[in-house]
């Protein structure tokens, strides 16, 4: 369940030469559906083949070639619908959408533009503590990939290869309802966060498996609140959208440059032209693309190779059952059951894999310890040998291990650093390490107190600065703690010294 | 609606079809008869009648996520006019 104590953040002002100006962005993010096979064909998706190696002859639009939908990857769309609480279509249809570009040798997209699989959902964007927007879903729907051109590799030519042509995508759309650079990115972050949770998408996009649309434009304060109170776009500026980004930064990078050049223009008394535009995050400009602009006649009709998709409502009922934990719920719970904070609670649930390993330390032990010794200790040690959670040497059990003795007192949290750093290094466990290595603390107060006797006995100049001064008294219990091996209970020893010097 | 020789010219160029400006006007006109025959169809009432995708009634055929093709990079490429180091060679599209 969302949250409804959530309160939205505050809109991102802009400070033109006239005025202010607020944003409107609303975005189209392509994610590769994690398939082994493409959408349409038996193909490979295997990222990093030789060059149009992975392409049937569907995909090469080989004349009397026929599609056959790909199972798998209607699944996924229904999985990730369900996982954005949307409306699921039982019946959907294919379109042809009609462009010519070397890299799409059918000379058409096959795609869901009359009757997409899946409806209106919604996505919670947290942007800090109590703090969220809530991003409205407009549709998802199925379409091909197109490939790939090269263009430095020849200096009149350039090189298709139609390996990711046909490979399937689902287009997540949402509403204008992100208001700023930040709420985008954070948007992005948390659509890519549920697709992991429900691995119908890897979310990898440094090789484009994701990737943005972003339609920006700006309106006066005010002006938003008409919009959505009357659903009339007339009181929003006109948009235009930059295409195909697959970076965060270059996302929050290009909308701020964007909507900057939109306001200059509107207060030179100019106006916006609608138009498709690319980000160069070199120049960190957006230029129009202007080639594409005769090629947005798409002329989308019913693709007659392909049966309108129909599937059952038990099918999906299944598919509904069988979905993870989500990352709001796991969030939700983390700080309910083992009282961590938010921040505590939203660094575990960052990778469905961090949650589980910390889960599997916690389990039965002080939550809140575990989760401190999991994000300071553990993940500041994997980082520093690059190394991510499915690789931690050592297991959450063994985590979960020095925390209870921590907690029983068996070892003190010094102590406990050094028996993770062998656990660590030597895969040995940490009740074995304490035990072999006699690093059990010392909370024996007789051993305690025969240890500070004999200081003082040897000290007796320090006794005498000690009691003229009680903050001198430390140096009694570094020294205890030295000739004990750091094994003794630093409370006791302190309470033992401070009696002993009549303090 | 009728067809223009100018609308003509625009349907010919997204379909990356040449013609010469002399042909266009029995294009149009072969497009507008086509239309008007299409017309005469939308005459005939509709309503409360499904649409009717294809003559056998059947489910959309689906395929089991099984990589069962492709590793043919020489076959893909045995039809273009020109190919290097795999890839197809076609002249420079750059944005």
């Amino acid at each position: 369940m969302l949250d409804l104590t959530y309160e939205a953040p505050k809109v991102k002002t802009i400070s033109g030469a006239k005025s202010d100006w607020e944003l409107v962005i609303g975005m189209e993010i392509h994610a590769q559906i994690a398939s082994n096979a493409k959408l349409f064909s038996g193909a490979s998706t295997k990222f990093g083949a030789e060059p149009n190696n992975n392409v049937a002859f569907v995909d090469a639009a080989m004349p009397g070639m026929l599609p056959v939908i790909n199972d798998f990857c209607v699944e996924q769309a229904v999985r990730t619908g369900l996982g954005l609480k949307a409306q699921i279509n039982l019946t959907s249809a294919f379109d042809r959408k009609n462009y010519f570009y070397p890299d799409l040798p059918q000379g058409y997209q096959i795609s869901q533009l009359y009757h997409p699989i899946v409806g209106e959902g919604e996505v919670l964007v947290e942007m800090g503590e109590g703090i969220a927007r809530r991003v409205r879903i407009e549709r998802i729907h199925i379409e091909q990939d197109a490939g790939k051109s090269i263009h430095d590799m020849d200096p009149a030519m350039s090189f298709v290869d139609l390996n990711r042509t046909g490979v399937a995508l689902m287009e997540i759309v949402s509403r204008p309802d992100i208001r700023g650079p930040e709420e985008a990115a954070a948007y992005v972050g948390k659509l890519r966060q549920i697709l992991r949770y429900l691995g119908t998408c890897d979310g990898n996009m440094q090789n484009g498996n994701l990737r943005a649309d972003v339609n920006v434009s700006i309106c006066q304060p005010g002006a938003y609140e008409k919009f959505i109170k009357t659903g009339d776009f007339s009181h929003l500026g006109t948009r235009c959208e930059i295409k195909n980004m697959n970076s965060m930064r270059f996302i929050q990078q290009a909308i701020d440059y964007e909507a900057r050049r939109q306001i200059q223009i509107v207060e030179s008394g100019g106006s916006v032209d609608q138009e498709t535009r690319l980000y160069d995050p070199d120049k960190g400009e957006t230029r129009s693309m202007r080639s594409k602009e005769e090629a947005h006649d798409y002329r989308y009709f019913p693709d007659p190779d392909l049966l309108p998709l129909v599937i059952e409502q038990s099918w999906v009922d299944d598919i509904a059952a069988r979905l993870p934990e989500l990352p709001d719920q796991k969030k939700a719970r983390f700080i309910a059951d083992f009282g961590l904070s938010d921040y505590d609670a939203s660094v575990l649930t960052a990778e469905a894999e961090n949650a589980a390993f910390f889960e599997a330390a916690a389990a039965g032990n002080d939550g809140k310890l575990a989760a401190n010794w999991v994000i300071n200790e553990l993940f500041g040690r994997l980082k520093k040998d690059a190394l991510d959670i499915t690789q931690s040497p050592i297991k959450p059990e063994q985590i979960g291990q020095i925390v209870s003795l921590i907690k029983s007192d068996a070892i003190s949290g010094k102590i406990a650093k050094d028996v993770f750093e062998i656990a660590y290094s030597t895969g040995r466990d940490p009740a074995e390490i304490v035990e072999t290595e006699g690093l059990k603390q010392v909370t024996d107060t007789g051993a305690i107190e025969a240890a500070v006797d004999e200081i003082i006995a040897a000290n007796p100049a320090q006794v005498e600065k000690a009691q003229a001064n009680p903050k001198l008294a430390g140096w009694f219990v570094g020294q205890v703690m030295k000739a004990t091996g750091g094994k003794a209970n630093p409370k006791a020893v302190n309470d033992i010294i401070m009696t002993k010097l009549g303090l | 609606m009728s067809i223009d020789i100018e609308t003509a010219s625009r349907v010919a160029k997204l379909a990356r079809i040449k013609v010469s400006d002399d042909a266009l006007p029995a294009l149009a006109e072969e497009f507008n008869n086509i239309l008007g025959f299409i017309e005469q169809l939308q005459e005939v009432n509709v309503d409360g009648i499904e649409p009717m995708v294809s003559v056998t009634p059947m489910p959309l055929p689906r395929r089991v996520d099984d990589v069962t093709d492709g590793n043919q990079q020489a076959k893909v490429l045995a039809n273009a006019p020109d190919a290097r180091e795999g890839f197809f060679a076609v002249p420079k599209v750059v944005e």
